[in-house]
């Protein structure tokens, strides 16, 4: 009986084997939710158009409506305070000629912030939102260093009175997470809730879908990203640059 | 026919003894003091903001751990290459190397937002990051140049001396490339973001651990009264002023290739030439860190006299800070380019040069590393037998 | 070897005397009385199951809201806030969630990281 394995051993170490991968898999198989309940599946990738020629030049409805949102309007230090998204003006040298944009997290399918991030809390979800996991940040700001629009901000000093659906603390470095908690339950995000009162510059949705609001209006023209030359390929685009 | 070297702990009861180590350890209480209000207040009582992330603190972190690197130059060249001369040098400049590196990694450490995290970033790594596999580096040197240690001061593992020694540079090689690194793959900022940052940080590496050990060697020798020949301090001295030669070509091509570039020639001059403060102390660097220490180590004038060479010692150190400085800073400083060619306006994220004005807590916890290196070297001497008690020129 | 003798009778001594007083402190150090939840509801899992694993439930959660960005769970850090806010002489007498969390964590000396970040007022309209 030296040469063929016992068949009735093998059969047992087999069971065995189906059973700890059972036991292992069981909690996996409560995680993997069905369709309905997943929310950010990879079939999706969220996306933002702006329409600069819609963007007024004095208007900060985006960024006020952030702040509010996100409950991180300054403290009076802009040196230090957070700024998730910030109107931009940029002029020719020779003519004069300016457009204004709001620049934020553009949501890159190659973030750098990512690639830099030593523990993984910086990352992409599976629907293309780039978010920061506070809970294992540990405030290096290396991703702010690599982040080629200074889309993130450091928390320099203690925060209170947090709004329940966006955790933000000291120490820890945040963005523009494209409002996930109102996107996963089929919201729009503040910016573009309030530009829609305003100018209605900007169009979220669907990158993925031609058939929905932004799959149509990408259609109608050439959006263009901002450094093209970084090869990122942002979630976020623009009309008019 | 060289005699062997004897060596010996530094002597109970010298003066001045006590009274060093209280100093260092009050600059390291310090430093404890300064990270604790950083942690407490946060980073909005340093000078630090969101366009100047990285401050103070990373100039001496990342002067003391690319000084780390180099100060194990002296052993390998004894190890490694065979140099005869430098033998009796190796321990000394094993523990150096250690102390420089933990000193380094102490600050970088303590200037973390959440430095209460280090267990998470010991257990969490994205292999993807540069900065996670520089843990790895770091803490692996630590326990090369450990085992180094051990096998250079075990008699009956003399057998050895050569691997270790040779797994030791090439680690060091690694890891200096990873600092370099740090910067060279950031694609955001066109003062980074170049492949010429990993070996300009290893020519730098030579030139800040061979000026600190030289520095070093002779401190301690001093404090103990043992002698040291002055053609052992010029031979170093000469060498130190070939490394600085070489860190300045490195920083030359840098700049040279960045001017070629339409896309990068704005930073480049903004270094070179319209950086201000900026501008005044890349050529203070140039001038102090690189070619003072070349004509000190190298004109007939000097040659033999130990005088000038610790001064080109000193002055590739405060060059050295200071290049880092031009580095870290002085390529944060800069607007990043959004719309390369066209005028960007805004907040205080955009548009200009940003302001940033290291504070008191940024240079607290930075002399604090300083002053554990220098603590953790002194107290090696103390109780290892790290120097040979004749370092005299035949 | 006399002083390595030494130092180690030095630290058992030591080591005794912590564990005589740990158990001399037994009944001395009140049990702690977390503040109640909001009445007439019940907490998601029984008690004795949250008071050994609640950090469990939440680590799980946090990766799987974050992560994967599934709400509404129901272990659901907001929703513990709802029911167990509590009137906080710290917070003015407004409702947070650490007169509840504190008392227990301040017997067990376990620091809270979560209220860094996380919001201890529950929102308006959420209370369940």
């Amino acid at each position: 009986m030296n040469g063929a394995a016992d068949p009735a051993r093998r059969d047992f170490l087999a069971r065995l084997g189906g059973a700890a991968a059972t036991l292992a898999l069981a909690p996996g198989l409560t995680l993997m939710a069905g369709p309905a309940e997943a929310k950010a599946s990879g079939g999706r990738r969220w996306g933002l158009l702006i329409d600069l020629t819609r963007c007024a030049s004095g208007c900060e409805g985006c960024v006020k409506a952030c702040g509010e949102e996100n409950g991180w309007a300054g403290a009076g230090r802009p040196a230090t305070d957070a700024q998730w998204i910030r109107k931009v003006t940029v002029k020719d040298r020779k003519s004069g000629a300016s457009a204004g944009l709001p620049v934020l997290c553009q949501h890159c399918a190659e973030p750098p912030c990512v690639d830099v991030c030593p523990t993984g809390a910086s990352f992409k979800r599976a629907d293309g939102v780039v978010l920061v996991d506070k809970h294992i940040c540990i405030g290096c700001r290396y991703c702010m260093m690599a982040c080629p629009f200074g889309a993130r901000s450091f928390v320099h000093e203690d925060v209170t009175d947090q709004k329940p659906h966006a955790p933000r603390g000291k120490g820890t470095v945040e963005s523009c997470t494209l409002c996930v908690h109102r996107i996963d339950k089929g919201g729009q995000p503040a910016c573009v809730e309030a530009c829609a009162k305003e100018g209605g510059a900007m169009i979220f949705g669907d990158l993925n879908d031609p058939q929905g609001a932004l799959g149509k209006a990408l259609a109608r023209g050439l959006a263009a990203r901002l450094r093209p030359d970084l090869a990122l390929g942002q979630g976020v685009l623009y009309r008019g640059l | 026919m060289a005699r062997a070297a004897v060596f010996a702990e530094l002597r109970a009861g010298r003066p001045g003894a006590v009274g060093i180590g209280l100093a260092l350890g009050a600059v390291v209480l310090l430093g404890l003091i300064a990270a604790h209000a950083m942690e407490t207040e946060g980073h909005v009582i340093t000078g630090m903001t969101n366009r100047v992330v990285w401050g103070m603190p990373h100039v001496f972190a990342i002067f003391l751990i690319v000084a780390a690197s180099g100060a194990l130059n002296v052993a390998s060249m004894a190890s490694v290459f065979g140099r005869e001369a430098y033998k009796p040098l190796s321990r000394l400049s094993g523990v150096l190397a250690l102390a420089l590196l933990l000193g380094g990694l102490a600050v970088l450490v303590l200037d973390l937002g959440r430095p209460d995290r280090l267990i998470v970033a010991m257990t969490h790594f994205n292999f993807r990051s540069i900065f996670a596999w520089n843990i790895f580096l770091y803490t692996g040197f630590v326990a090369v140049v450990g085992a180094y240690l051990v096998i250079m001061m075990s008699p009956r593992w003399a057998a050895r001396v050569k691997t270790a020694g040779t797994v030791a540079f090439l680690w060091r090689l690694i890891l200096t490339t990873g600092t370099g690194s740090i910067f060279g793959f950031l694609l955001a900022r066109p003062a980074y973001d170049s492949a010429i940052l990993a070996p300009l940080f290893i020519a730098l590496s030579l030139v800040f651990g061979q000026a600190a050990f030289l520095l070093v060697l002779l401190g301690l020798a001093r404090f103990d009264g043992r002698p040291v020949g002055d053609q052992l301090v010029t031979r170093l001295a000469r060498l130190l002023g070939l490394l600085a030669a070489v860190a300045l070509y490195f920083t030359a091509l840098q700049h040279l290739t960045a001017l070629y570039a339409p896309a990068r020639a704005e930073s480049a001059r903004f270094v070179l030439v319209e950086g201000g403060i900026y501008t005044l102390l890349f050529w203070g660097h140039v001038l102090i860190g690189g070619v003072a220490p070349m004509v000190l180590a190298w004109h007939p004038a000097y040659a033999g006299r130990r005088g000038p060479a610790i001064l080109a010692a000193a002055l590739a150190l405060i060059g050295g800070m200071v290049q880092i400085y031009v580095i870290v800073i002085g390529g944060q400083v800069q607007p990043l380019p959004l719309f390369p060619g066209l005028i960007v306006e805004g907040g205080v994220l955009d548009g200009g040069v940003a302001p940033y004005a290291p504070s008191l807590p940024e240079f607290g916890l930075g002399l604090g590393g300083v002053a554990l290196a220098l603590l953790g070297v002194a107290l090696a001497a103390r109780f290892l037998p790290l120097l040979p008690l004749r370092l005299a020129d035949d | 070897m006399r002083l390595v003798a030494a130092f180690g009778a030095v630290a058992a001594g030591l080591i005794a005397l912590v564990a005589v007083l740990a158990q001399a402190a037994d009944g001395r150090v009140p049990l702690p009385k977390p503040a109640k939840a909001t009445a007439g509801t019940q907490c998601v899992e029984p008690a004795a199951e949250m008071r050994r694993n609640h950090m469990v439930h939440l680590e799980h959660q946090r990766d799987e809201t974050l992560r994967e960005g599934i709400r509404g769970k129901k272990h659901s850090l907001r929703d513990c806030v709802s029911c167990h806010a509590a009137p906080d002489p710290k917070a003015g007498g407004q409702a947070t969630a650490r007169p509840f969390c504190d008392a227990c964590h301040a017997y067990a000396a376990v620091t809270i990281d979560c209220f860094g970040c996380h919001a201890t007022k529950p929102e308006a309209g959420r209370a369940r």
